[in-house]
């Protein structure tokens, strides 16, 4: 078996607040200890919901910002050791889409403005008929490169968005909920250029997504967390899950088919506050089959029967 | 019986520009309505209008007429139509954070509502809040009355939000996408508390979502629109079976499912048009895959889509009938 592209180990990050007139500093663990590996051409989906930490996991893959412990290796070079200088020579191979397509580009810019950024950042030239292309690539006209962004719908800033990711044939893209700002009836055609470009380009894809639906039709392997840590990983995209968060997450999507209708035992209560976490596993307060032992020590992340799962009552 | 909200050919424009047109639809008690379509549909302003609050945004009705509980709003002074809002008909928007004030503790802002529409006493008020937030599943209610908004998660800051809607005790009750902003389980509960609330109380419900998964989980009825125009209605078990408009087909084969097979999920190509350049003839037809010349020459008029009382679609093409 190759070395996979990404090798993540042991990655935590923590932050801090407040220490200000009056106000106690406190502090929360927005990724805990997650250790992945993303192989060559996988489509790696991490799914959960806000506060879960699987932005901040993008991020610190990418290095955007600093890992408080651990480890992130990219195709054999440990990115967390690498000084400024190397580390932008090893970006070269990354890159990332964003969620808010009106936010992530420059007003001021007209599309080529946009697209020839990153060879500017890289000190490299780059030619008209090369923008021109970056954008067929993409499925929009090459007349366009002219625009600025407030000409274009949020589907087609998405595009430009994943243009300029591409720019300079990255290996590895993470791509942040690039669909939940956009219509239904967009999603799928962003999915499905994703998809015919990962085809084309060789690449590796970390797909971040609160909707679980939607990461199961997409993605290879399924990351699952839930308040920063790693609860499951499902092997398919269509593994049976063994963590009842997972399942929950199952149960919360509604099917587009009115005679599957069912009565949801909703979740009780919602999600902890990360500042102030309960001892043991942190789904416990929610869990229908939560013991005392839950309530008390932290699950580990161990090999089940068929894949990992985090849970002392595994379905 | 009359329908308690009936909209029957409305147009509305604003400035030169006419966004939606000939717009029909109604609510019944004890009803959920959905009310669908992609972003720049009309869905909103038809909302806005329903609650005679078109002024509100610089829109005007072109024709038609919007009639609650049998009576025509156009006809109906500002000081009726003001009665009407928080006391007859309750308003869910899709941001929690926009419709809280900030500087206020939440139960207050409940209690306003009834002390201010039914007349009650701030101790009424305030037992009538904690007795409504706590149908809402809000654990604790009478602690959490005393918080502030800030100090509560998206899900519960919604609940908030419905339970205000709902202490006017009104008839109806308009949600303009009351669960988009939330995470999805949260979304579940939600959509289940309210749907159960509304039948329980024999209320009407116009649920406005872009997602035909919650139209098919709660909805009675759907009415579809596109570009300001009515392309299909009826009741989902029928529509989602066998939907007669390819717009409306689009729109379910949007949703991922379990089992799809790769490339096998569906989008719309292209983008809603601006009202500034709607196509002639059939609105979606630059969209569809079943478009003739027709489509671009002729406005489809509404027609029964299959058996009778089964809806209404609006396409010359309509797909045959599934199974």
């Amino acid at each position: 078996m190759s070395e996979p592209l990404i090798r993540i180990q042991g990655l935590s990050r923590r932050f801090d607040t407040g220490g200000g007139f009056l106000k106690a500093p406190r502090s929360m663990m927005a990724v805990r200890d997650v250790s992945l590996d993303i192989a060559r051409g996988e489509v790696l989906g991490v799914v959960g919901e806000s506060g879960c930490g699987k932005s901040t996991l993008a991020r610190l893959v990418l290095r955007l910002i600093e890992p408080t412990s651990g480890r992130v290796r990219f195709d054999g070079t440990d990115l967390t050791a690498l000084k400024p200088a190397a580390l932008r020579a090893a970006r070269r191979r990354m890159a990332m889409v964003f969620q808010d397509p009106y936010s992530s580009l420059d007003p001021r810019y007209t599309l080529a403005e946009v697209l020839a950024e990153p060879f500017v950042v890289q000190g490299q030239a780059v030619t008209q008929d090369r923008l021109a292309a970056m954008l067929a690539a993409v499925g929009l006209p090459p007349a366009m490169l002219g625009s600025h962004p407030h000409q274009l719908s949020g589907g087609q800033r998405q595009r430009v968005g994943i243009a300029r990711a591409l720019a300079l044939s990255p290996a590895f893209v993470v791509l942040d909920e690039p669909t939940a700002s956009l219509d239904v009836s967009i999603q799928a055609q962003i999915i499905d250029l994703l998809s015919g470009l990962r085809d084309r380009m060789g690449l590796t894809y970390l797909f971040i997504s609160h909707d679980l639906g939607l990461v199961r039709y997409f993605c290879d392997r399924i990351v699952v967390m839930y308040l920063g840590a790693v609860v499951e990983v499902l092997d398919r995209a269509d593994a049976a899950p063994r963590h009842p968060y997972t399942r929950a997450l199952i149960d919360s999507g509604f099917a587009p088919d009115p005679s599957r209708r069912r009565a949801i035992a909703p979740l009780a209560g919602e999600i902890p506050s990360p500042f102030s976490l309960p001892p043991g596993c942190a789904f416990a307060g929610r869990c229908p089959r939560a013991s005392d032992l839950c309530r008390r020590d932290i699950p580990a992340l161990s090999a089940g029967e068929d894949h990992p799962v985090a849970c002392f009552h595994p379905l | 019986m009359t329908a308690l909200l009936q909209v029957t050919d409305l147009s509305v424009a604003i400035g030169a520009l006419r966004l939606l047109d000939g717009v029909s639809l109604s609510v019944e008690r004890g009803q959920i309505l959905g009310l669908v379509g992609e972003s720049g549909s009309g869905k909103s302003l038809t909302a806005t209008a329903a609650m005679g609050l078109l002024p509100l945004i610089g829109g005007r009705v072109t024709g038609g007429a919007v009639y609650f509980d049998g009576r025509d709003l156009a006809r109906m002074s500002e000081a009726e139509r003001r009665g009407l809002r928080g006391r007859r008909i309750g308003f869910v928007t899709q941001n929690p954070m926009t419709a809280l004030d900030p500087v206020q503790r939440v139960g207050e802002q409940i209690d306003v509502v009834s002390r201010l529409h039914l007349g009650l006493s701030k101790a009424a008020a305030r037992a009538r809040t904690v007795d409504l937030m706590t149908q809402l599943r809000i654990p604790e209610a009478a602690a959490v009355a005393e918080a502030w908004p800030h100090q509560l998660s998206g899900g519960m800051k919604q609940r908030i939000v419905i339970a205000m809607a709902l202490a006017g005790e009104p008839d109806l009750i308009i949600a303009d996408e009351p669960t988009t902003a939330l995470d999805v389980t949260v979304q579940a509960q939600i959509i289940q508390i309210l749907g159960g609330l509304v039948r329980e109380r024999g209320m009407g419900l116009l649920l406005i979502t872009h997602d035909m998964g919650v139209v098919a989980q709660v909805c009675d009825r759907v009415a579809v629109l596109y570009a300001g125009r009515l392309a299909e209605d009826g009741a989902v078990g029928p529509i989602f079976a066998a939907p007669a408009h390819p717009y409306t087909a689009a729109l379910i084969g949007c949703i991922p499912q379990d089992g799809m097979a790769p490339g096998s999920l569906r989008g719309i190509p292209g983008v809603v048009p601006s009202a500034r350049a709607f196509p002639s003839g059939c609105r979606f037809h630059p969209r569809c895959a079943r478009a003739t010349p027709d489509c671009a020459a002729q406005v489809p008029p509404l027609a029964p889509r299959g058996a009778a009382g089964a809806g209404r679609a609006a396409c010359l093409h309509m797909l045959p009938e599934a199974g």
